[in-house]
């Protein structure tokens, strides 16, 4: 199998570089059929991916040893679950794994995009196929890069998962933050493909536009469920650590989501062409230097893989993409002319406008300082650790701009809003800002702590404020009830409400990461029946009992759990358990170091979050690293409201698609509809 | 009858499966009277030093939080001594700081007595002087530079005397005819309907 899979790699390469010659290199526009022809090659190249996918995870579960790969990351008692995200935990599976989903993407993209775009189409083909055939010539040709690498014996047992991959986290995490990246290439193939084909009106964001959101969407998620596996997995009871892969997953999140804001811009009034062409290229260029990042060395991350020669890869492949794409845009410069001016400061548009320096500066921001250690040994020679004290510093007045501007942009109207629309619009908002930043100082809470509530409080509104205008508007109009109005109102302008519902879950982010500056954590030693108590930020205590340790096996590991019963001023809440597990191999010995399961008793309020760390003389006498963490399943409460308003964004059907699908694609672009100010705004 | 000479190398031979076994096992571990022995305390990782009153001291911790381990774990030395059990640098590492802390230095000496010995990267963040101030400042810096220079180019482009940009090539700029409002009309009407 590992042959066909070589095979199939090199099927793959020939295949993507002969698609993507004649995308860039033959006249297809006059000749249907080799255009057709191009197109076709992205279907070639998804046959190939997949049986080099299906050969590797043939090894995989045939458990063939003597495939270095599965050797590696693979064994014998392993759990089948984690045999499947095996494909993706090491280096050379992952880069198989971008491969065959770029592929599929590539793919999806030909079946999916209406035939009115075809003009875009071979393009579109030749650059992702493009990019795939990159992805393979890594495997080829880097050092450390072929999954099918053969060992020179076959060992009896493979090493098998890393304990702390071992966890349904890392099942999806990686997964859909790969998803998020590896997406982003189908928004820039069609952001080159029209300026190659010179089609630089609204047709290729309609086009991509849907893609864009689907990126965005995993890349939320991927980076959600990665703070999820990031607190339960490694017991340290946070959710970001400002880690430069962490950093590197966020940096093309900040700028899809300016992308996502003023594109809006470039289809109702026609403006910022100029601007969105070089985000999205940004953004791709950006999901590349995360991946150079992880697979270089260049900077400490315990998120890396082994440094080998792969990252010169990826670093001469982000510049010269980044000279080539830059260079299009320049000499396309012309043909990006807005079609309209900014009127006033007090606008929607200009609003926007702040909102995207906010994230592209917060962008910078985590940017400079995931650089800012190479930066200082070039110009100083002096070696600097950048860490959380750092971002936090520099990032959090930033973000609570952003926070602001995102209950500020939907309140102000589209391209000049009068003082009496203003005044209408941020009364409610104003004052619920007023009293939420006197109710929180009231409970004590000060400084960025303080803003933070406050300016949640602002957004809330203006999202409440929006939603209720609408409502009471189809009510009187159509004499619908509130619940069928609602339901109405979203499905009528699924992009707007689900923007907003995102704004919600962003709120939700902002809110649970207040909780974080209130966490108190505790070390404690107990024998069996000791207790603890722990006073929670919220001020009642909370007793935590010590009922003993248990050791079993269990699947490929030894278990020694240690159990503690907890009650809430008097009142039980239930037992939690903390372990220590102990992988094994198939023959009984010892894979790795020890690794901790938290115990964790959560609400909306508090986690109670409990490690087992350890014992100092070999008995039941356990020591404990003891956690209450404010606010935490906000996080997940956010990310889940932030999956639910992105779907809606961008889900597809509905009276838009069933009716004059084209008109209304039209008329949402700005074609032949001018915005009249601040009655359309409100 | 067996010599002796036989009789010994017989021995010898019946130890070894015995020594063996004595290397395999763990070395003893002291057992606390109040608790009862774990049944393979190897299983739980490495054997935790007994909790002392300055593994919880607020001034230890907050000095901790601000150095980085040098396991290469990119953690402070409190998180990772609290987090990663398997780590031998940060209980090492607390040791020193409790050592010099109860010897009488300050934080800030005691920081400083890293920083002579591991260099600037063991802050977890670059103290805010000279060229780290760039570190600190350019980001908002630009960010201030960006809303300044945003707001005037809007400003210059309503100021008294200007000419709007016609919206002459665009889409937009053209005002639909009648024929496509009627069709437009008609879409919503039958999105409505």
């Amino acid at each position: 199998m590992t042959l066909l899979g070589q095979f199939a790699l090199w099927a793959g390469f020939i295949l993507g570089l002969w698609s993507a010659g004649l995308a860039f290199l033959t006249r297809w526009q006059e000749r249907p059929d080799v255009a057709l022809t191009i197109r076709r090659g992205s279907y070639a190249v998804l046959v190939a991916m997949l049986v080099a996918a299906a050969a590797l995870w043939k090894g995989i579960f045939s458990h063939d040893f003597n495939i270095e790969y599965v050797a590696s990351y693979t064994s014998r008692n392993l759990p089948e679950y984690y045999l499947i995200s095996a494909f993706w935990a090491g280096q050379k599976g992952s880069l198989l794994f971008w491969a065959v989903v770029l592929a599929i993407f590539g793919a999806l993209a030909q079946w999916l995009t209406p035939p009115r775009f075809r003009d875009l189409l071979p393009y579109v083909a030749g650059i992702t196929n493009l990019v795939a055939a990159f992805f393979i010539s890594v495997m080829l040709f880097g050092e450390g890069g072929n999954p099918f690498e053969r060992l020179a014996f076959t060992p009896p047992d493979g090493r098998g998962l890393n304990p702390q991959l071992q966890n349904p986290g890392m099942i999806a995490h990686p997964p859909m933050l790969y998803l998020g990246y590896i997406s982003l290439t189908i928004p820039f193939a069609f952001a080159i493909a029209a300026l190659l084909a010179r089609k630089l009106d609204a047709g290729w964001i309609i086009a991509m536009r849907k893609w864009a959101i689907v990126s965005w969407i995993f890349l939320s998620v991927g980076i959600t469920i990665g703070m999820w596996w990031a607190y339960l997995e490694l017991g340290w009871g946070g959710v970001w650590a400002w880690d430069p892969v962490e950093n590197a997953s966020f940096h093309p999140w900040l700028t899809l989501t300016a992308f996502l804001h003023s594109v809006m811009i470039q289809e109702k009034r026609g403006m910022l062409k100029r601007w969105n062409m070089s985000l999205i290229i940004g953004t791709f260029l950006l999901s590349i230097f995360g991946t150079f990042i992880t697979r270089s060395g260049v900077i400490a991350s315990v998120h890396s893989f082994t440094q080998s020669s792969v990252g010169y890869f990826f670093l001469a492949f982000l510049l010269v993409t980044a000279i080539l794409s830059f260079t299009l845009l320049y000499t396309r410069w012309e043909s990006l002319t807005p079609d309209a001016t900014l009127e006033a400061v007090a606008s929607r548009e200009a609003a926007f406008l702040f909102n995207n320096l906010a994230l592209v500066g917060i962008a910078f921001s985590v940017l400079w300082g995931t650089l800012f250690p190479i930066i200082s040994e070039a110009v100083r020679g002096v070696k600097l650790t950048v860490g959380p004290p750092f971002f936090e510093r520099v990032n959090i007045p930033l973000g609570l701009f952003l926070l602001f501007l995102t209950g500020v942009g939907p309140l102000i109207a589209w391209r000049k809003a009068s003082a009496r629309n203003l005044q209408r619009q941020f009364i409610v908002p104003g004052a619920t800002f007023a009293l939420t930043l006197m109710a929180a100082a009231a409970f004590g809470l000060r400084g960025y702590t303080l803003m933070t509530i406050a300016l949640a409080g602002f957004v809330l509104a203006t999202i409440a404020q929006e939603f209720g205008r609408g409502i009471r508007a189809r009510m009187s109009m159509h004499g619908e009830n509130a619940v069928l109005a609602l339901g109405r109102l979203m499905a009528r302008n699924r992009r707007r409400y689900g923007g907003y519902i995102v704004h919600v879950g962003v709120v939700c982010y902002f809110v649970a990461a207040v909780g974080q500056g209130f966490k108190i954590k505790e070390s404690h030693e107990m024998v069996p029946g000791e207790s603890v108590t722990l006073a929670s930020p919220f001020g009642h205590e909370v007793t935590f009992t010590f009922l003993g340790v248990s050791q079993y096996a269990q699947l490929n590991r030894q278990v020694s759990a240690a159990t503690l019963e907890v009650s809430r001023g008097g009142t039980p809440l239930g037992t939690t358990v903390s372990e220590k597990r102990q992988h094994v191999d198939s023959f009984g010995q010892r894979t790795f170091e020890p690794s901790t399961e938290v115990g964790l008793i959560s609400n909306l309020q508090e986690d109670l979050y409990v490690v087992y760390a350890g014992t100092p003389d070999g008995t039941e006498r356990s020591r404990f690293e003891i956690s209450i963490i404010p606010l935490v399943n906000w996080f997940w409460i956010g990310g889940v409201i932030l999956l639910a308003g992105g779907l809606l964004a961008m889900w597809p059907g509905g009276p838009q698609i069933r009716t004059k699908r084209a008109v209304l694609d039209d008329a949402q672009a700005g074609y032949g509809v001018p915005l009249t100010g601040a009655e359309v705004g409100a | 009858m067996i010599d002796r000479r036989r009789f010994l190398a017989l021995g010898a031979v019946a130890l070894v499966p015995a020594v063996l076994r004595a290397q395999d096992e763990a070395p003893a571990v002291p057992v606390a009277p109040d608790a009862d022995p774990l049944r393979d305390p190897f299983t739980v990782g490495r054997v935790r030093d007994s909790l002392t009153a300055m593994d919880s001291d607020a001034v230890i911790i907050a000095l901790e939080r601000r150095l980085r381990c040098t396991c290469g774990c990119t953690l402070d030395i409190y998180t990772c001594r609290t987090t990663d059990f398997t780590c031998t640098f940060s209980p090492a590492l607390h040791k020193e700081i409790v050592a010099l802390y109860t010897a009488g230095q300050t934080p800030e000496q005691i920081i400083a007595t890293f920083v002579a010995r591991e260099g600037e990267s063991i802050l977890m963040a670059p103290p805010a002087e000279g060229f780290n101030l760039t570190g600190y400042l350019l980001p908002g810096l630009l960010m201030a530079a960006g809303l300044l220079g945003l707001t005037a180019w809007i400003m210059r482009r309503k100021a008294p005397g200007a000419v709007p940009t016609p919206a002459a090539t665009g889409p937009t700029a053209t005002r639909p005819d009648e024929d496509q409002l009627a069709e437009l009309r008609r879409a919503l009407d039958e999105v409505d309907a």
